[in-house]
Formats: structure tokens, C-alpha cells, sequence
């Protein structure tokens, strides 16, 4: 008999039969795992297994391989987040990019540490959890080997003017270095420098930014699904903010 | 175990498949059918066939009806202004076993989900709007789930019904009747605390 115990946050439920579900959840030392939670319907359960739910589970299965199932006991309740217009799109957004891009049972403990403040920061409705998000999709993209390399320009190696990004490389480009190729790369918000405040024009641009290489390079290479509607939502919320 | 005619064997794997029925309970509803064939297997299968035959979507509110326009959509007594809008006919039916309100409802038919790829064209949303215009509806009550799913689809009818003259309201949370907060999750008490009133 195969089993563990861990702690991590639910990321996305679906009902299985009458009674029981199907959770995955997203956790330190397992990755992203999912297993069927007996009594999942119940409403004792069902409060329990919301995505944002932070959780400690203990998963047990005959084989490695088998889907297993999980008993879960509630650790925080993120359900003030439900109030919060934005911050739940944002849940939403973040629970489903870690659903659709985590390959199963992959430890990712880094982004796990990432993600569990962004989680909290959310429920409270934390002034600049949209820069925390943002950060995270960096984060993500990083953790998945597609990070942004912003410390200098790929062009004159200055680590001063970065305003842009290519979007074949990843690499920082300098207002000089750029030259007559600016219009053909993209926007880097300086809030993503560590400078200044992040303005709501600056989180766009930020999330084209992660956008772009979400969309067309991780995506591509998962088999061009589309990205999340999640995440649109959550952007096109804050355009109209 | 034994096993019975074909045809009935069909009969107990279709019931099978009904919520709450397994196929040991499927057979033993079957046989209690054959047992009383004339008072009870007779009528339910014309009343099925007949239902089958009938039952449609309410062309206005989505709820099951046996004709074009449900009996609530048709009453004029319920003209009073107020859409309640529920997520299934099931949520419908809970809001009209309390009795306590009087106006009309609508019927989205499910809620936005990311991981089901389910979106606003796909729910009854953008007819919702049409019916906010014609019928000259005052108040839009969003009585949907407390789920996360449930209140994004909430937030996103309040964000398109938004610079109308129209007031959004949705179902309270908190403590419910016979409740012992001792039992309760972490997420009605905070709701219940932030939407607590003058005593």
C-alpha cells in the first residue's frame, strides 16, 4: 500500500458519482496530485473542497500508478476571497494555470513556496497581489524552463534602459540596443525591475508580457492548447478596473 | 446471481444508471415494478412517456416546463420586476419549496468554469440581459452557489448588468437554520461575521 501526507492548497474539483469527487491539489513535496475524496459531495466536504481551500491530505493508493484517493482536512479557509470581484478571478486564474500547465506528481517546491502567499495575499484582498500574481507567472515560467532573463540587455550587455523584451529569446533589450527593432519587441514594464509602484498600464503590459510566452511557447509546446479563459478574464477585469 | 429476460435485464441496467440507484438497488426497484405492474408499473411508464414527450426548457426562463413558456413565466402575478437568477432547475425548484419569493427566475444552466472551458456564451447569460430590457425588471437577485465557481459567475452577471438602473442583490451566507457555529467551516463564519445585522 502506497501512501503519503502533505499539506497544499485544492486547485481545481470535479464531482465523481454520487458522492465523491476528484481533487487535485497542489502541494510541496507531490506536486500537483490529484485522488478521489470519498464523501466529496457532502456538504461537510464540499465547503472544504473549494479551489483556494488550503488543505492537509493523506493520499493512499495499492499502486504507485493508481489514481489513489485522499482524505482531507480543512487548514484555512481562503473562502473570504469569494467577495473580492478581482481577487477571484485572479484564484481562478492561478488555480487553473497550475492545473493546466504542472505535469501530475512533479515536485515543484519553489513555486509552491511562491504560491501559497499569493493565495494569501488574494484572500485578503492585499493591496499590490496583482504584482505578486504577475510575479508569479514570471515565477512560473521560470520553474518550467521558460524564464525571462531580465538582468541586462542580449544586445550591449547595459543594465541600464531595459524597456523591452524579445520575444525569441526572453532577454531583456535596452532603449539603445533596440534600435530600429523596438516596434517588433515587446514592452517591459519597469514594475517587473523592481522599480516603482506597478500602475494598472504596467500589470497589462506585464501580463502580455507573460502572456506572450505562456501562450505561444509553453502552450506550444503542451500541445497548443488554448491558455486558460480563467486568465483572460482576470485580464480583461483589470482593463476594465 | 440469477439472471432475468433480456428485456428485463435492459430495464435494471437503464435504472442503474439513476442518481442513487446501484445496480443491486436498480434490481430490486425492477422487481417491486413487476410485482405491481397494474397500479404502479402502468402508470409510471405512461407518465414517463408522456413527460418525455412533453417536458421542454421555458423559451423565456429555462426552467422545465411542459409547454413553451413555463407555468411561473405565464402567471401574471409574477410580473413583479425581480429575476432570480439560479444555476440549475434544481436551485429553482429549492427557491419555490420556500415559497418566500413572489417574482420570476432564470436559468443559466450550469457556471463559468475555467477547467471545463465553459463561458458566458455557453450559460444563459447574454439572454438574461435581452430579458432585463423587455420586461423592465427592477432587481436581479443572484442566488447562486457559494462556490468559487458559483460567485464568479455572480461577480460577472453584476459586472455586465453594471450602469443599468438596476438593483443587484444575491442570497445572504452565514449561519443556517439549526446551525451550530461549532460545526461550521472556517468560510461561513467569516461571511456570517461580515454580514452580521443590528439584533
Amino acid at each position: 500500500m502506497m501512501d503519503w501526507r502533505d499539506e497544499g492548497t485544492i486547485i481545481a474539483v470535479r464531482p465523481h458519482g454520487e458522492s465523491s469527487a476528484i481533487a487535485e491539489v497542489f502541494t510541496a513535496a507531490h506536486g500537483r496530485h490529484a485522488g478521489v475524496v470519498r464523501g466529496g459531495a457532502s456538504r461537510r466536504l464540499a465547503a472544504v473542497l473549494q479551489p483556494g481551500s488550503r488543505v492537509a491530505v493523506a493520499w493512499r493508493a495499492r499502486l504507485e500508478d493508481h489514481m489513489g484517493s485522499f482524505t482531507v482536512e480543512p487548514l484555512a479557509s481562503r473562502a473570504s476571497v469569494l467577495s473580492d470581484r478581482l481577487a477571484l478571478l485572479g484564484l481562478n486564474a492561478t488555480c487553473a494555470l497550475l492545473s493546466y500547465t504542472l505535469p501530475e506528481r512533479e515536485p515543484h517546491p519553489a513555486l509552491h513556496a511562491m504560491t501559497e502567499p499569493l493565495f494569501d495575499l488574494m484572500a485578503g484582498a492585499a493591496p499590490g497581489w496583482l504584482l505578486a500574481y504577475l510575479r508569479w507567472e514570471m515565477g512560473l515560467l521560470e520553474e518550467l524552463g521558460y524564464g525571462l532573463d531580465l538582468t541586462r540587455c542580449a544586445v550591449t550587455g547595459t543594465r541600464e534602459d531595459l524597456a523591452f523584451v524579445s520575444p525569441k529569446t526572453g532577454r531583456a533589450v535596452s532603449r539603445e540596443g533596440a534600435g530600429d527593432w523596438a516596434p517588433r519587441l515587446l514592452p517591459l514594464p519597469q514594475c517587473l525591475l523592481g522599480q516603482g509602484p506597478a500602475s494598472v498600464e504596467e500589470l497589462r503590459q506585464g501580463l502580455a508580457l507573460t502572456g506572450f510566452f505562456l501562450g505561444e511557447r509553453l502552450s506550444v509546446d503542451l500541445g497548443t492548447r488554448p491558455l486558460p479563459a480563467a486568465r483572460a478574464r482576470l485580464i480583461e477585469a483589470l482593463t476594465r478596473a | 446471481m440469477a439472471r432475468a429476460a433480456d428485456d428485463i435485464e435492459a430495464l435494471i441496467a437503464l435504472m442503474a444508471r439513476l442518481p442513487g440507484l446501484g445496480p443491486r438497488s436498480a434490481r430490486r426497484a425492477v422487481l417491486h415494478l413487476l410485482r405491481k405492474r397494474a397500479a404502479l408499473m402502468a402508470p409510471l411508464a405512461a407518465a414517463m412517456a408522456h413527460v418525455a414527450e412533453t417536458a421542454r426548457d421555458c423559451a423565456i426562463c429555462g426552467n422545465i416546463s411542459s409547454g413553451e413558456i413555463c407555468e411561473i413565466c405565464a402567471d401574471p402575478a409574477r410580473a413583479t420586476g425581480e429575476i432570480c437568477v439560479v444555476e440549475d432547475v434544481a436551485d429553482l425548484w429549492a427557491m419555490e419549496r420556500g415559497r418566500a419569493f413572489k417574482g420570476r427566475y432564470h436559468v443559466l444552466g450550469g457556471t463559468l468554469s475555467a477547467l471545463d472551458a465553459v463561458g458566458p456564451e455557453d450559460l444563459g447569460i447574454p439572454r438574461l440581459l435581452d430579458r432585463i430590457g423587455a420586461e423592465g425588471v427592477r432587481e436581479v437577485i443572484l442566488a447562486l452557489n457559494a462556490t468559487v465557481e458559483g460567485q464568479t459567475t455572480a461577480h460577472y452577471i453584476a459586472e455586465a448588468l453594471e450602469g443599468r438602473d438596476i438593483a443587484i442583490t444575491s442570497l445572504a451566507q452565514g449561519v443556517p437554520i439549526g446551525g451550530e457555529l461549532d460545526y461550521l467551516d472556517d468560510g461561513t463564519i467569516q461571511a456570517a461575521l461580515r454580514a452580521r445585522r443590528r439584533f
